[in-house]
């Protein structure tokens, strides 16, 4: 059993879950945005903002970017955990890498919203 | 007594050494035909020095491991990518003149342009080695031949997509 405090609460099993779950939904995500950006090749400012004032495209976004968030949380722990073996060393890097998506999170937040 | 003969039968097993000692039985009986059982060590059996080989160069890397670490080093650079895509999300969204800043670069910036291939290109990687992860936890492609197979096909999807991706990009 591993215990690391920077992993409270959770086991294999659920980053198993969580890892694919965020998978197929950013994996939808981005069929869909390569889709659009090729499909729109003469796109304007008009149009990429009116496609980010539908509610619809602002969940699914929000949706992506806390899929982000998880996703690249459990991979970044797990491959930490694996190669980093100094724990201060590892204990820094995942907490940068916590709080780079924190931020990217409410930075994300803020542009959906500010549309 | 039974269980204490199946012990003795394993003890002859040199093959079995391994999982005995790692079931870590603290003795080895011996009990023979009206013979008491008597310790004869208190030691695990393979003390023995096991061949560690720790020469990187040396070793191999079959091609379905390639691709894992290859999974792994394209997540960790999407990540890092991650406040390039933000930026622009942000600029882009943020006025017609920001907009227009974002679409210049990938049009005309080389480095731009070059970061936007290469993070393109890891999110096609990314992408098909995850799928065929999904696709092996629903069973298929588990045996050796499939892993391989697998990993085969995943470097050639991704490799076309690494270059459809320069194409649209340039």
């Amino acid at each position: 059993m591993v215990i690391n405090i920077l992993n409270p609460g959770r086991n294999g099993v659920a980053d198993w879950m969580i890892q694919r779950a965020s998978a197929v939904i950013l994996g939808l995500y981005t069929i869909f945005m390569v889709a659009y950006l090729l499909f729109n090749p003469d796109l304007d400012y008009a149009a990429w903002s009116g496609l980010f004032s539908h509610i619809w495209m602002k969940v699914f976004t929000l949706l992506a970017l806390l899929s982000v968030a998880a996703h690249a949380w459990v991979g970044l722990w797990i491959v930490a955990t694996d190669y980093i073996k100094p724990a201060a060393i590892r204990f820094g890097a995942l907490l940068f890498v916590i709080l780079a998506l924190f931020v990217f999170v409410v930075w994300g937040v803020q542009v959906i919203w500010g549309v | 007594m039974a269980a204490r003969r199946a012990i003795h039968r394993l003890s002859r097993r040199p093959d079995l050494m391994i999982i005995e000692s790692y079931q870590k039985l603290p003795v080895v009986y011996s009990c023979g035909p009206g013979e008491k059982s008597a310790v004869k060590s208190q030691r695990p059996l393979s003390t023995a020095k096991r061949p560690v080989n720790l020469d990187l160069s040396s070793i191999q890397f079959p091609l379905p491991a390639l691709v894992s670490i290859s999974h792994r080093v394209s997540g960790i650079l999407l990540f890092i990518g991650l406040i390039f895509l933000m930026w622009a999300f942000q600029v882009s969204l943020s006025s017609p003149a920001g907009f227009d800043t974002v679409r210049e670069a990938m049009a005309h910036g080389f480095f731009a342009r070059l970061v936007l291939w290469g993070l393109l290109s890891a999110l096609g990687f990314h992408f098909v080695a995850g799928v065929r992860h999904l696709i092996m936890d629903m069973g298929h492609g588990e045996t050796l031949e499939g892993g391989q197979r697998g990993a085969q096909l995943t470097i050639i999807i991704s490799a076309l997509l690494v270059v459809m991706a320069g194409v649209w990009v340039w």
